[in-house]
């Protein structure tokens, strides 16, 4: 179970949508790619709301003097709060397309829609006109700047201080892990044999990123399951690992077989229902591990991580 | 064409990443960039007796030396804390104490031994339950704890516990720590700050963040026209993050991030970067190693975390109690919402009519904790799912039902009172089981998050 | 300071360097070949994984003095500029690059692979890759890139 944005609310994020004289579209947002791919993501909002390709978005988030605020990368927020800004801004643009194409067209606003790079009267394949030349008439024509503009922002949410009452998020989505495990009794090894990760994120924006993003975040939970300790002498600050050799980050060897199985359970105010799954990716790997090492051995590893050390001395006392 | 929500379509900067044109801090190549190194903090606690950087200044190669009397608003972070240079009270092993620049890296460490420093060093508290003990040495002034209102805990109540636990055929505790866990981005902490005339600066940042570090970048170097004072402005406001001065001074480079998990939510090297090119007029890049990105920088902090469960013979869960220890290091950073995120959700995806959550905000002497991926959740989600094998292996029953006969359902609340509407918990368990080729009972097999609990 | 003769992505470059200068040092600092990445500098990511004649190092615990008179190509060399290689091909459209830090590295592991072992199995890619890390991709589809350009570099 994770929640998207920020816990309590008050997070902003703003975007822009700039239609070029030849119906390409520049998003520019706050928000920063940290591998996770909302590059990508803006762009689809950006492409089926102006009704054009893909390849015919840029994104532009790279510096504060250009970009509009976005509170961050972090939270699960952006495909959710930057998604929402996005969708905003590129409707904002796409009416201003409509209100050019009205007068080219003698037809209402209302009636329009934006499809297969055309903007046309909807359902009226003949009363088309190609978004490229919607927008330069509308630029050199009438003199626009065919800029839209979109900002999300949840009211921030009040605490009883007591209770602890409050609607502190966005949306949760939820996830559940499934572990199979071989342990060695003799040396206290374990090994993961596979790993299935079952995921409800809303609305699938784009699957190929969904899946990548959970092969990583489940990868970051067998580490922290099974290897990764920063304080291996906790609490004290003895040993510290200080290279990559010591902190045993997850190699090629040491993920298992994974799959991954994608539900949708919109959410009710997300852009095209999405739900931000980003972090909760790393959450339910690590205990599935623990649990089936139990249901292998019957010992329970609730020290993390489950090095073959915990593992043996657990055997050892479950033996005694 | 349109429906490209929902499509298979390739990554925006996937061509670039592959070709290796991707440019990442440390890639920006600016000429006569100078080297920043930093001298820590070799103790987890002490006083600064006394610290000489005159030698150090007139060292071959060296451009400029910095310490806390170089920095505007020696405080920062959502609650301003943290000093960007130690000036007396020294909080936690590696803590940053000064910094050069010079041409080369031989010429900034050199220059950093010739530094003069003189330490009395404290009694240092690591264990965070030994920080929570009466008369227990104190890791910073304002205590070991996090304040919240009028208690040293957050909490979430709902229902009544006590009378749970009275009425529970089972009571089923169990005891977990989740230890200190590093972000590890392949790309270490870097900062690249380019002064021009004005003095504006552009500050090339590994930043997830980029407008929450602007702000508090302007509190930090107090840049705005007319130099409101540091401390005026601090009264003002409460807090060194600002929102509306000294943009105009800052650009803010980056958005393109070589891995973040959320260690890179706290500004960990722009302002000392800003700070030297601001003193020496020239570029200055302080790329972190690898050995001090992993003791230094922030990361997940330890969790110790209680659980107590009433338990029906059917395997129904009517009350929980939490008890969380987050062991926060020596500085605020993002450990208080943290805790808050923990104690709102941390009961788990389950309709649990009675809980009481107690989250301890509990301050070290390591380096400050902070964000990372899950943020509170990872550690409660852990807890929280060997608790319900846990409990399913004391009654006996399958685990697969013990989750989906507690699990959320459509219209239930969480332990804060958020009414639920968009719930799958079963629906996601269901499709774990046919993925993994377990076979659910027929009954759970016909569970839906939109029935009414019975 | 010393002079070293080296050849980089096909092209001749004399250098000034120290005893201690590293492969990596020169290539970024000198040549300003940034796609080798400094991910450690101590030899235990592979970011900024090289071929020196043909064979995969880490170039940031290579000395420089060692390469002398020896061929080194990065990413930016394994194709003619303009043409893009099998394997971007394949890392691009199997996502097999999330930030894109380790990327330029397990590229190069990759090709050191397939220039040995055309056919490999996915153990024998996860046997080459392991010196590689990545912090995103939890490596699946970076495999999957592997064994795709695998396929497309046999037909
Ligand atoms: S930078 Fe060379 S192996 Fe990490
Ligand atoms: S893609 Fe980020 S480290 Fe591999």
């Amino acid at each position: 179970m994770y929640p998207s944005g920020m816990s309590g609310g008050g997070d902003s994020s703003q975007a822009m949508v700039k239609v070029q004289p030849d119906g390409s579209a520049v998003v520019t947002v706050g928000s920063c790619d940290i591998g996770q791919g909302c590059k990508t993501i803006m762009a689809q909002i950006t492409a089926e709301v102006l009704g054009i390709d893909y390849e015919a978005v840029k994104v532009v988030n790279d510096d504060t003097d250009n970009c509009p605020l976005s509170f961050g990368t972090f939270a699960s927020r952006v495909t959710y709060v930057d998604g929402l800004a996005t969708k905003l801004a590129a409707e904002d643009a796409r009416r201003i397309l409509f209100e050019v194409a009205a007068v080219m067209l003698e037809c209402s606003e209302d009636e329009l829609e934006a499809i297969d790079n055309q903007i046309r009267v909807k359902g009226n394949p003949d009363k088309a006109l190609p978004i490229g030349e919607v927008a330069g008439a509308g630029t050199f024509g009438m003199r626009k700047l065919i800029l839209g503009l979109g900002h999300y922002m949840r009211d921030p949410a009040a605490m009883d201080p007591e209770t602890g009452e409050c609607d502190p998020f966005c949306t949760l989505a939820w996830a559940a892990s499934y572990a199979e495990v071989e342990v060695d009794t003799e040396t206290g090894e374990v090994e993961i044999l596979r790993l299935v990760n079952s995921y409800d994120v809303g609305k699938a924006m784009n699957p190929t990123h969904l899946e990548g993003q959970i092969d990583g975040g489940a990868t970051m939970g067998v580490g922290a399951a099974m290897s990764e300790n920063l304080h291996p002498f906790y609490p004290s600050l003895d040993f510290q690992p200080d290279n990559l050799g010591d902190y045993a980050i997850p190699t090629t060897m040491d993920v298992p077989d994974m799959e991954s199985v994608i539900y949708e359970c919109p959410s009710t105010n997300g852009p095209y229902g999405a739900k931000g799954i980003g972090e909760m990716t790393a959450n339910t790997p690590g205990p599935a591990i623990v649990n089936a090492i139990h249901d292998a051995v019957g010992i329970w590893i609730t020290n993390l991580p489950a090095t073959p050390e915990k593992v043996l001395r657990a055997l050892d006392a479950k033996g005694a | 064409m349109s429906n490209v929500i929902g499509q298979r379509v390739t990554r925006y900067d996937g061509m670039a990443h592959v070709t290796g044109e991707t440019k990442f801090v440390d890639d920006q190549v600016v000429p006569g960039t100078l080297t920043v190194k930093a001298l820590r903090s070799p103790v987890s606690k002490g006083k600064i007796k006394n610290l000489d950087i005159s030698a150090a200044e007139k060292m071959p190669g060296v451009a400029g030396v910095i310490t806390a009397a170089d920095v505007p608003c020696n405080a920062f972070g959502l609650i301003p804390d943290q000093p960007v240079l130690v000036g007396e009270d020294i909080r936690y092993k590696g803590e940053a104490i000064a910094a050069v620049a010079a041409v080369d890296e031989d010429a900034a460490m050199e220059a950093l031994e010739k530094i003069g420093l003189e330490i009395e060093e404290q009694q240092a508290v690591l264990d965070p339950l030994e920080a929570m003990k009466d008369g227990a040495p104190q890791t910073r002034p304002e205590g070991n704890f996090q304040i919240w209102d009028d208690n040293n805990y957050r909490q979430v109540n709902l229902g009544d516990v006590d009378k749970a636990f009275e009425q529970a055929d089972e009571i089923v505790e169990s005891v977990h720590l989740h230890p200190s866990v590093e972000h590890a981005p392949m790309e270490p902490i870097c900062s690249l700050a380019v002064p021009h005339a004005g003095p504006k600066l552009t500050i090339y940042t590994v930043s997830q963040a980029l407008y929450f570090h602007l702000g508090m970048l302007c509190g930090i170097l107090q840049m705005e026209p007319g130099d409101l004072h540091c401390k005026q402005w601090k009264a003002k406001t409460g807090s060194a993050w600002r929102h509306n001065t000294g943009y105009a001074d800052l650009n803010y480079v980056g958005g393109t991030v070589g891995g973040g998990f959320g260690g890179k939510n706290d500004i960990m090297a722009d302002h000392v970067a800003a700070l030297l090119a601001l003193k020496t007029g020239r570029p200055c890049k302080w790329r972190w190693t690898r050995a001090e990105d992993l003791l230094y920088s922030t990361f997940r902090g330890a969790w110790h975390i209680t659980i107590k469960d009433a338990v029906t013979k059917q395997g129904r869960i009517i009350g929980r109690q939490m008890t969380s220890i987050r062991d926060a290091g020596s500085y605020a950073s993002l450990n208080p919402y943290v805790v808050e995120k923990h104690c709102y959700l941390g009961a788990g995806p389950y309709f649990i009519p009675n809980v009481r959550v107690r989250g301890y905000c509990v301050y070290t002497n390591k380096p400050p904790a902070s964000s990372m991926r899950g943020f509170g959740i990872t550690p409660a989600a852990f807890a929280t799912e060997v608790q319900m094998d846990q409990i399913a292996d004391r009654l006996g029953m399958d685990p697969w039902e013990v989750r989906m006969t507690n699990a959320f359902r459509k219209g239930e609340f969480t332990p804060t009172k958020r009414i639920l509407n968009s719930v799958a918990v079963i629906e996601v368990l269901q499709n774990l089981a046919a993925k993994a080729g377990v076979e659910l009972p027929g009954h759970l097999k016909a569970m839906a998050s939109t029935q009414e609990r019975g | 300071m010393h002079t070293l003769e080296l050849t980089v992505n096909g092209q001749g470059h004399k250098v000034e360097v120290g005893l201690k200068t590293t492969l990596l040092e020169v290539l970024r600092d000198k040549l300003h070949i940034t796609s080798p990445k400094v991910g450690c500098n101590t030899g235990d990511c592979g970011t900024c994984s090289v071929l020196l004649d043909g064979v995969l190092v880490r170039s940031c615990i290579t000395n420089a003095l060692s390469v002398q008179g020896k061929s080194v190509t990065t990413l930016e060399g394994i194709i003619e500029p303009g043409d893009i290689h099998p394997l971007q091909k394949a890392f691009h459209e199997n996502y097999g690059s999330q930030c894109g830090f380790c990327t330029p590295g397990m590229i190069l592991a990759s090709k050191a692979l397939l220039d040995a072992n055309p056919s490999p199995t996915r153990d024998e890619v996860k046997e080459a890759l392991s010196g590689n890390l990545c912090r995103c991709t939890g490596y699946v589809k970076i495999i999957d890139s592997v064994l795709a350009a695998a396929d497309e570099m046999k037909s």
